[in-house]
């Protein structure tokens, strides 16, 4: 039983840092109807960056509000060079664009930065301690604070300051926001950003657990069926999916794995996003279109 | 069901005999060149490494394009129906001694359109870009299947499968000139049954559902039923692609010869080549095979010291090929068929006047 909950707890954690990989997806989503695929590359790009800075002997903070600024930086190009070409196209197209741009972006940054693999430490332990006869690593406590913290943050954000605002009209309805004086580019910029910004936090935490390298940027993979379960535009929904899908995930490679003679991690999430879709076709939180003929 | 249809562009109709003419001519011309002037003139390395994958991955491009850009449904994991595929006819011709090689691919199609169906049954409640989910579920799990079940590969133990000898009724298909001529003639024909299909009854009813589904459940259309052919034919396609890239092309084959790159390549050559287009994606499929081949080069003959890494040189291919891809997404928005739709008009203008 204690092995269980083990499990289950541990996958409740990495559910977390999934989810807060798709947050950045869902804030892309809302503003600009983008499914980022880039979002796992900026993941990779910002760690690696920070990582670097910190290698050469630099302060944290200082890393921090560098790789930040590059970020910020790198949304503004992409929204000059590719959204904005490539509005009002269809979602497959901007989706494949994405693409091209997670190519750009990692090859980028491995071309620049080299291919090694980078250890981060953090300062935060993580070593399993007893909690009353559980064993959870205060890491993965400290990962979920700074997860709820960001979750607060962009909440109260969305809801009460004036971007806010603004972007949820963007999200409800493009063109009346537009025709209500809203300026679109000043908006994906912001939003394109705060992912950004969003991706150096879950690359640090990620990175802190498996290294900085490449396969930082397959995160995405990991973020999609919690997406799906979520719904794309809802961030509690993205913090739930990924809740679920760790949960699920890892109690599925204990249980199940050994009855299909190998670890079912790859695919399983799928499948569930699936069986979930067929109860809920927009996800448990997210918007259903209405359509009209 | 599928009786062929007269074309339903008015403007194909309004312009009677000439066109028509123009377009025998240039379906002989097609002929003359695949089976006549291709062979005669390539080199074995042409032949091997350049034409051959140009096109089965156009025909890839078709299969997906049937999908995506006739009936409008999404999928990202084209690939695991060629692994299905190819995983088939390895099995098929292991286990069934005698089986003669058009069967072997009629039946490695028949078993990829049944994982299809299976994995587009989603689609009769999912819709849009969800529908990824799906495909890339089948996706992991086909190239999970296939490394987790040494029996797919016959207990090999780097789960590879190496191709059968090539032969049709006696004829040896080894040479790279017999294999070209086996995957141009596969080509040619399932050309042909796509256009049946896309002309077709079926084919209109897939581009009313893809333009307006609630329209077309409206007006009679058996919406699920449609979706699920679509699924099943383009998994069919799929599936002998599948083959002849691993039997033709490589010579060998594993579960991640098609991995999720491959799926998305096949995307590329849609988007690129042209949604809604047959020989547009031979041109989709012509970038994706020369493009990293003439990056090769270029940047070889740039010459940078800097670039002796492998690794460095790897990482700015990507960088290229991203570059590309996003700028011919922004400049050619119907893609690159729209260049021979173009050269195709100004030819019909200048036979009919």
């Amino acid at each position: 039983m204690a092995y269980f909950l083990e499990t289950l707890i541990a996958g409740l954690f990495a559910g977390l840092m999934y989810g807060l990989v798709a947050i950045g997806f869902v804030l892309i989503y809302k503003a600009s109807g983008v499914f980022n695929f880039a979002q796992g590359a900026m993941v990779f790009l910002a760690a690696l960056v920070f990582v670097t800075l910190v290698e050469r002997g630099i302060n944290f903070w200082v890393a921090f509000a560098a790789t930040s600024a590059l970020m910020i930086l790198t949304a503004i190009v992409i929204e000059a060079l590719v959204l904005r070409p490539l509005r009002n196209r269809d979602p497959l197209t901007l989706f494949m664009a994405t693409l091209g741009l997670s190519f750009v972006i990692d090859g980028g940054a491995q071309f620049f930065l080299g291919t090694d693999v980078h250890m981060l430490d953090l300062g935060i332990d993580d070593i399993a301690q007893d909690y009353g006869g559980l064993f959870i690593s205060s890491f993965d406590i400290v990962a979920s604070l700074i997860v709820i913290a960001i979750v607060t943050v962009l909440a109260i954000v969305f809801s009460k300051t004036r971007m806010g605002v603004s972007l949820r009209a963007v999200a409800d309805d493009t063109l009346a926001a537009q025709s209500i004086g809203i300026r679109l580019p000043v908006i994906w910029r912001i939003v394109w950003s705060v992912a950004g910004i969003v991706a150096l936090i879950a690359g640090l935490l990620w990175g802190a657990r498996q290294g900085v390298q490449y396969s930082l940027s397959l995160i995405t993979l990991k973020a999609l069926p919690v997406l799906i379960i979520g719904g794309f535009s809802s961030i509690p929904g993205a913090i739930a999916g990924g809740l679920i899908v760790g949960a699920s995930e890892a109690l599925a490679d204990i249980y199940l794995g050994p009855l299909v003679n190998g670890s079912v991690s790859t695919w399983f999430a799928y499948i569930l996003a699936v069986a979930f879709l067929l109860v809920r076709p927009a996800g448990l939180f997210g918007d259903r279109d209405i359509e009209r003929v | 069901m599928t009786t062929l249809q007269d074309d339903i562009l008015p403007a194909a109709t309004a312009v009677p005999s000439g066109s028509a003419l123009l377009r025998i001519a240039a379906v002989l011309a097609g002929f003359a060149i695949v089976f006549g002037v291709v062979p005669a003139i390539a080199t074995d390395y042409w032949l091997s490494s350049i034409i051959i994958p140009t096109i089965v991955m156009g025909l890839a491009g078709i299969s997906l394009n049937l999908l995506q850009g006739y009936a409008g449904l999404v999928s990202l994991g084209s690939a695991a129906f060629m692994s299905v595929g190819v995983f088939s006819a390895y099995n098929l011709i292991l286990r069934v001694p005698g089986l003669p090689l058009p069967a072997v691919l009629l039946l490695a199609g028949l078993i990829a359109a049944a994982a299809g169906i299976f994995f587009g049954l989603p689609a009769l409640r999912i819709k849009g870009f969800y529908l990824g989910a799906s495909t890339l579920g089948a996706q992991f799990f086909f190239q999970w299947l296939f490394t987790n079940y040494p029996w797919f590969s016959n207990g090999s133990q780097s789960l590879t499968i190496s191709a059968p000898r090539l032969e049709i009724f006696g004829y040896d298909l080894q040479s790279p000139a017999g294999r070209y001529l086996l995957v141009a003639t596969v080509t040619v024909l399932l050309i042909g049954l796509a256009f049946l299909v896309v002309k077709s009854r079926l084919g209109r009813e897939w581009m009313a559902i893809r333009d307006m589904e609630t329209a077309a459940s409206v007006l009679g259309i058996r919406v699920a039923r449609r979706k699920l052919q679509a699924y099943a034919i383009s998994s069919f396609f799929l599936g002998i692609t599948g083959v002849l890239w691993g039997f033709a092309y490589l010579g060998t084959a594993d579960a991640y010869t098609y991995n999720l790159d491959k799926s998305f390549q096949v995307l590329f050559i849609v988007l690129i080549g042209g949604t809604a287009t047959i020989f547009g994606n031979f041109l989709g499929a012509a970038f994706i095979v020369l493009t990293p081949i003439l990056l090769d080069h270029l940047v070889l003959a740039a010459n940078v010291a800097y670039l002796s890494d492998q690794g460095a040189i790897t990482n700015l291919q990507r960088v290229l090929f991203g570059v590309i891809i996003i700028f011919i997404l922004i400049k050619e928005p119907d893609g690159l068929s729209a260049w021979i739709r173009r050269g195709v008009e100004a030819l019909q203008v200048r036979f009919t006047r």
